[in-house]
């Protein structure tokens, strides 16, 4: 690996399939914090939801892949409603703790051994992506060279990135239709002060849920493209992917439209710069071994991440497009 | 004008003459009728009243010492608490525990103490946000700007007459957040205005607001009952309930310990008991301090006697 790959490699990544999911559940996570205020911990769970319901109904159930999405949407509503309706109604702080710990108990129930003949434990789900992967136009690997500098990526990865970007676009069509609307006019209400939208005469509750559904929608949309990525294992859906989603949204600046997508570009780029300078800087010994070998250099884009994200929160809380002003009024 | 009698044009303030003085005493046209919500936290009753009426087209002020339960009462009566028991009315129709929402949609809107400007919109948005019945607020139309560009304009358009009348039509573009707090104020009375309630609820709309700006909020106060709908307020400074109230009810301990208007209930020896205390218009003379003084020292003497 020459110098030119560490960048090279970090701008396949900064598009790539991962930068894709983590938008589409960004985007989510915009609707439930950004603009409505809810604070969900637990976007995993969506992602997951959408992404076992689609991959066991075609490989456990052997029923057709559109069943399986339609399932998955489904699976997510479902999600949504039993998140909502017992924490809806009390402060913010309770769905916090509940989508946290609902995350995780859905996790380990569908990696748990006494569901392997459906879910195959922690290896995970196989062999569903057919479908998709017979509408790939792309045989070989798709790329580009301008002088040195040429980025590759395998056709099928290509494949997931149209459509997952293409997603993204239809994501941040949606959200800015909505947003722009009364309906989102109420929603930011809600995250402003839910009592005084109430004494105007709307229903808080049912606009809550709403939000929380179609941000539990933009994370299924998230939980597909990760299940049709690569198999899906319990293992992708830890809470880091949850908080790397948090992390993508609020470096990109909540409560903007193209907020997740700013994010996930920077983000991607970034952390997998960083793998690569300290694997590189390691291995060709710029970095003596008696300061880092290159097992531990494998553990510094996470320490230099966190150092970034706070020094992000101190100097620039509204994010990239974050408008400075309007976080600075105090709201109470 | 501070300090004019209110004007006894209108039949609904005329028909008061004959109201008796008296807690629940019944009114010629009540809008809201309450009947025994009592409301107790623990062991504390904060609420528990028996009866009480409030009487269409007027402003009637709801007064009472600190931790009287007005406040607590307010929430009961528009769904922002729930009482143990009790029923409630609003034009007739049993409103006990509805939800908050359900009760705005019926014409009864509320302001709070401490005033919910919704910051990070513009003064312009809190305002859209007050018309009821908007068809793209419904999630299903809401993409769609086709179907709801037109009530949007019309809305737009009594906002910005609302704005004109209390004098933030040059502020819409900011965010509510950056008003100070008197327009804050001004901002809440117009957007509950956009509702177009038949009963507005203010809960102390005078906390924290500077003279100046006190006196043009009377002024809207007042029109409010001009245009034909029914005020009932929460008040703790007695200028203004002596100002612009047609009929003053007090609160003490959660109960309804006297009513009537603003000129008989002052001088009622139950509201000066419970609330304004014995020397509410008169300074303490010399003579008085030293007494209270003396017996100070006295009661501090025994005390200390007492003490081994």
């Amino acid at each position: 690996m020459s110098w030119l790959d560490v960048w090279t490699q970090s701008f396949e990544q900064m598009v790539g399939p991962s930068a894709v999911f983590y938008c589409l559940a960004a985007i989510g996570l915009n609707v439930h914090f950004g603009y409505t205020g809810l604070l969900n911990f637990g976007q995993s769970a969506f992602m997951m939801v959408a992404a076992y319901a689609l991959g066991s109904i075609v490989a456990t159930w052997d029923q057709s892949f559109w069943l399986g999405i339609l399932v998955g949407f489904g699976a997510v509503a479902l999600l949504a409603v039993l998140l909502g309706l017992p924490t809806l109604r009390l402060r913010a702080d309770y769905l916090a703790i509940v989508t946290i710990a609902a995350a995780e108990a859905i996790r380990q129930i569908l990696g748990s051994v006494s569901l392997v003949e459906y879910f195959n434990g922690q290896d995970g789900l196989f062999g569903f992506q057919e479908t998709f992967e017979n509408l790939n136009p792309y045989n070989d690997t798709i790329g580009f060279t301008i002088g040195d500098f040429g980025v590759h990526w395998s056709g099928y990865d290509f494949w997931v990135m149209t459509v997952g970007w293409i997603l993204i676009l239809v994501s941040c069509l949606i959200v800015f239709l909505l947003m722009r609307s009364p309906w989102g006019r109420v929603v930011k209400g809600v995250r402003e002060d839910e009592d005084a939208v109430r004494s105007l005469g709307k229903n808080v509750y049912a606009y809550k849920m709403q939000s929380l559904m179609i941000g539990g929608m933009f994370g299924g949309l998230a939980g597909y493209m990760t299940a049709l990525a690569h198999n899906p294992a319990p293992s992708d859906f830890a809470t880091d992917t949850t908080f790397f989603a948090w992390t993508i949204l609020l470096l990109g600046g909540a409560a903007r439209v193209f907020g997740p997508v700013a994010g996930a570009l920077v983000f991607w780029f970034f952390i997998s710069w960083l793998d690569l300078f300290f694997d590189k800087a390691t291995a060709e010994n710029l970095i003596p071994d008696s300061i880092m070998d290159s097992n531990q250099a494998s553990l510094m884009r996470l320490i230099v991440l966190g150092l970034v994200l706070m020094l992000l929160m101190i100097f620039r809380p509204q994010g990239i497009f974050g408008d400075r002003r309007e976080l600075a009024i105090d709201a109470r | 004008m501070p300090g004019d009698t209110p004007a006894t044009s209108s039949p609904s303030q005329a028909g008061l003459a004959d109201v008796q003085s008296e807690p629940g005493s019944a009114k010629p046209d009540p809008i809201l009728v309450v009947d025994n919500v009592t409301r107790s936290f623990g062991g504390l009753v904060a609420v528990d009243v028996d009866h009480v009426e409030i009487q269409r087209g007027i402003i009637t002020a709801l007064i009472g010492p600190n931790g009287a339960g007005k406040t607590t009462f307010f929430n009961l009566l528009t769904g922002f608490d729930r009482p143990d028991q009790g029923q409630w009315s609003f034009n007739g129709d049993d409103i006990s525990g509805r939800p908050a929402y359900h009760l705005a949609r019926r014409g009864m809107v509320r302001t709070f103490q401490l005033t919910k400007a919704l910051a990070r919109l513009t003064v312009l948005e809190n305002m859209r946000l007050g018309a009821g019945d908007q068809r793209g607020e419904r999630l299903w139309g809401a993409m769609l700007k086709f179907l709801w560009r037109g009530q949007e304009d019309e809305i737009t358009g009594r906002a910005h007459a609302l704005l004109e009348r209390f004098r933030l039509d040059e502020k819409d573009e900011d965010f509510a957040g950056s008003l100070s707090g008197g327009q804050r104020k001004l901002l809440e009375m117009a957007r509950a205005l956009m509702a177009e309630p038949e009963l507005v609820m203010l809960d102390e709309p005078m906390a924290g607001v500077n003279p100046a700006l006190k006196q043009s909020l009377l002024g809207h106060v007042k029109s409010l009952r001009d245009d034909g709908m029914t005020v009932l307020f929460v008040e703790h400074d007695m200028d203004m309930v002596r100002d612009i109230s047609d009929w003053v009810i007090v609160m003490a301990q959660g109960r309804i310990i006297a009513e009537g208007p603003p000129q008989a209930v002052m001088g009622d020896q139950r509201v000066i008991d419970a609330y304004l205390g014995a020397h509410h218009d008169a300074d303490l003379t010399p003579e008085e301090e030293e007494q209270i003084l003396a017996r100070a020292q006295q009661e501090l003497a025994a005390e200390q006697e007492e003490t081994p």
